[in-house]
């Protein structure tokens, strides 16, 4: 069998169309607002939250909650909505608390997976709620429904917000002296980002979901000098990465997480080299 | 008409105080500058005025006509890829209620500004790609969608180099000609005299507020001079 072959023949579960559906969706709303992300130096927010959202899912495994996403996406949000408080106060001190709550929330998170955990492979588990190995292969009909919806509402909220959202990334305190509430847009960013974690910890678990934020948002930044047009060009790089690691994930067996942010790693690195020349010439 | 006025303010961040009881009025039209050492509170000010931080007490009322600041640039915005026009027109956003997009009479007033600015030709530029000199006229622009009433400058012509702040000076000369009041606040001595109506010093011990020609006969003013000639000897 060729490759067009094999791609076809695992097309034809609904589990692999499901994939890439979720896998596109999620790719498409990561990119967003990474731009916002890396230049409001928010970069490691994202990190801090992905790793508290793993210390949620483990607790949602201990309790025997089926379904994750009622426990981790609430308490992603609200971490976000205080972490965004801290930082506001002294920049340094937000940046050891954001670590001093990563690291507790991964060590609790295992902890809890070791000693509750029924299941005979915990390092299994872990392996994959850490990276992301196979839980997007074994979506249910609800957990694709649930994505599909918080993902449109994200791009929904992105899109309605774009203007301003734009404007509190490039300068926080001239909207606030025009009287706008540039609080109220943080607040919106920060939860947008807490659902997109809580996304995409899906399809390339909580370790590597940065990588889908920022690489994409790294790239289109050094090729386009406008703001749409990174934005444009870092959801287009996005999706194509997450559809080209899917497959690559798919013929040669890899780990789909992975795959998908080397794919993204590769275009950034590519993305920046090309940039350094344009520049140079 | 007054689109400033300062009444009985104390300032200060954190729980500690500043500066206190400052007291003035700016009227439409003018042109204030605030000087002052550096340590003395003048960006406290700055940051109360514009209502980022609170007064820990008096008030600070701004006219109904807004204000358009223009603010030191930071590192973030050196390195940011945003046209021109993106940004000039993010100026608008203050007077668009809960719409989320730009209607054709924010577009015609960022277009108006950019062309007062001479910054309309480079409206597809990227913002990161511009001289410094470029880079505040679009800020001013900027500024100007935000309000037709009052200015708010602080340390405008810093790493400027003199051929170009002599520009920036004349341009802002020019928009405070059209009766837009300008707030400066600089460390410039010299232009700030030549250029400003009235002027508010802060200093660790005393807050002068006059005008130019009250300013130049008060005891901070002489002292100054004093300090200068010291320098030059």
């Amino acid at each position: 069998m060729n490759a067009v072959d094999t791609l076809m023949f695992y097309l034809q579960y609904s589990f692999v169309r499901y994939a890439i559906i979720v896998g596109v969706l999620i790719a498409l709303c990561s990119s967003l607002l990474g731009v916002t992300l890396v230049l409001k130096r928010y970069s490691f927010i994202g990190d801090g939250l992905s790793h508290v959202a793993f210390g949620a899912m483990a607790v949602a495994s201990v309790m025997k909650i089926t379904d994750y996403t009622v426990l981790t996406l609430p308490v992603t949000v609200v971490t976000a909505i205080l972490l965004l408080k801290a930082g506001q106060g002294a920049k340094i001190k937000g940046d050891a608390a954001i670590a001093m709550l990563s690291v507790s929330a991964l060590a609790i998170g295992y902890m809890l997976m070791n000693i509750f955990s029924s299941s005979a492979n915990v390092s299994g588990d872990v392996c994959s709620t850490l990276f992301g190995s196979t839980s997007i292969l074994t979506l249910t009909d609800s957990q694709v429904l649930l994505c599909i919806i918080l993902s449109f509402a994200v791009i929904v909220m992105f899109v309605l917000f774009y203007n301003r959202i734009f404007a509190v990334t490039f300068d926080e305190n001239f909207i606030k002296s025009t009287g706008v509430s540039a609080d109220r847009y943080n607040l919106i960013i920060s939860v947008i980002i807490a659902v997109i974690i809580v996304l995409g910890m899906n399809i390339v678990g909580s370790l590597l979901i940065s990588a889908l934020i920022i690489f994409p948002a790294l790239s289109a930044m050094s090729l386009i000098q406008s703001f749409k047009g990174v934005v444009i060009c870092s959801s287009i790089i996005s999706v194509l990465c997450a559809l080209g690691g899917i497959i690559i994930s798919i013929l040669a067996v890899t780990p789909v997480g992975s795959t998908i942010v080397t794919c993204d790693m590769v275009v950034f690195i590519i993305c920046f080299l090309i940039g350094k020349v344009v520049k140079l010439s | 008409m007054s689109v400033l006025k300062v009444d009985s303010l104390d300032i200060g961040y954190e729980g500690k105080t500043v500066a206190t009881n400052i007291d003035f009025e700016v009227k439409k039209g003018e042109y204030l500058c605030i000087v002052g050492e550096n340590g003395a509170g003048k960006s406290t000010l700055v940051k109360t005025l514009l209502g980022l931080i609170k007064p820990i007490k008096g008030t600070v009322e701004v006219g109904s006509g807004g204000i358009g600041y223009l603010p030191q640039q930071t590192d973030i915005q050196r390195d940011f890829p945003a046209t021109v026009k993106e940004i000039v027109l993010s100026g608008c956003i203050s007077g668009m209620g809960i719409r989320p997009f730009y209607s054709s009479v924010e577009k015609k007033k960022a277009k108006k500004n950019m062309e007062l600015m001479s910054v309309w030709d480079m409206r597809n530029k990227s913002y990161r790609k511009l001289s410094g000199g470029q880079q505040q006229r679009v800020l001013l622009a900027r500024a100007l969608c935000a309000s037709q009433d009052m200015l708010f400058l602080d340390e405008p012509v810093t790493g400027l180099d003199p051929k170009v702040t002599q520009d920036f000076y004349e341009l802002v000369e020019k928009i405070n000609s059209e009766g837009i009041t300008i707030i400066m606040v600089s460390h410039d001595m010299e232009a700030a005299l030549k250029y400003s109506s009235h002027i508010l010093h802060i200093d660790k011990d005393s807050i002068f507020y006059g005008t130019k020609d009250e300013y130049l006969k008060s005891d901070e003013a002489v002292k100054i001079r004093a300090v200068r000639k010291k320098e030059d000897e």
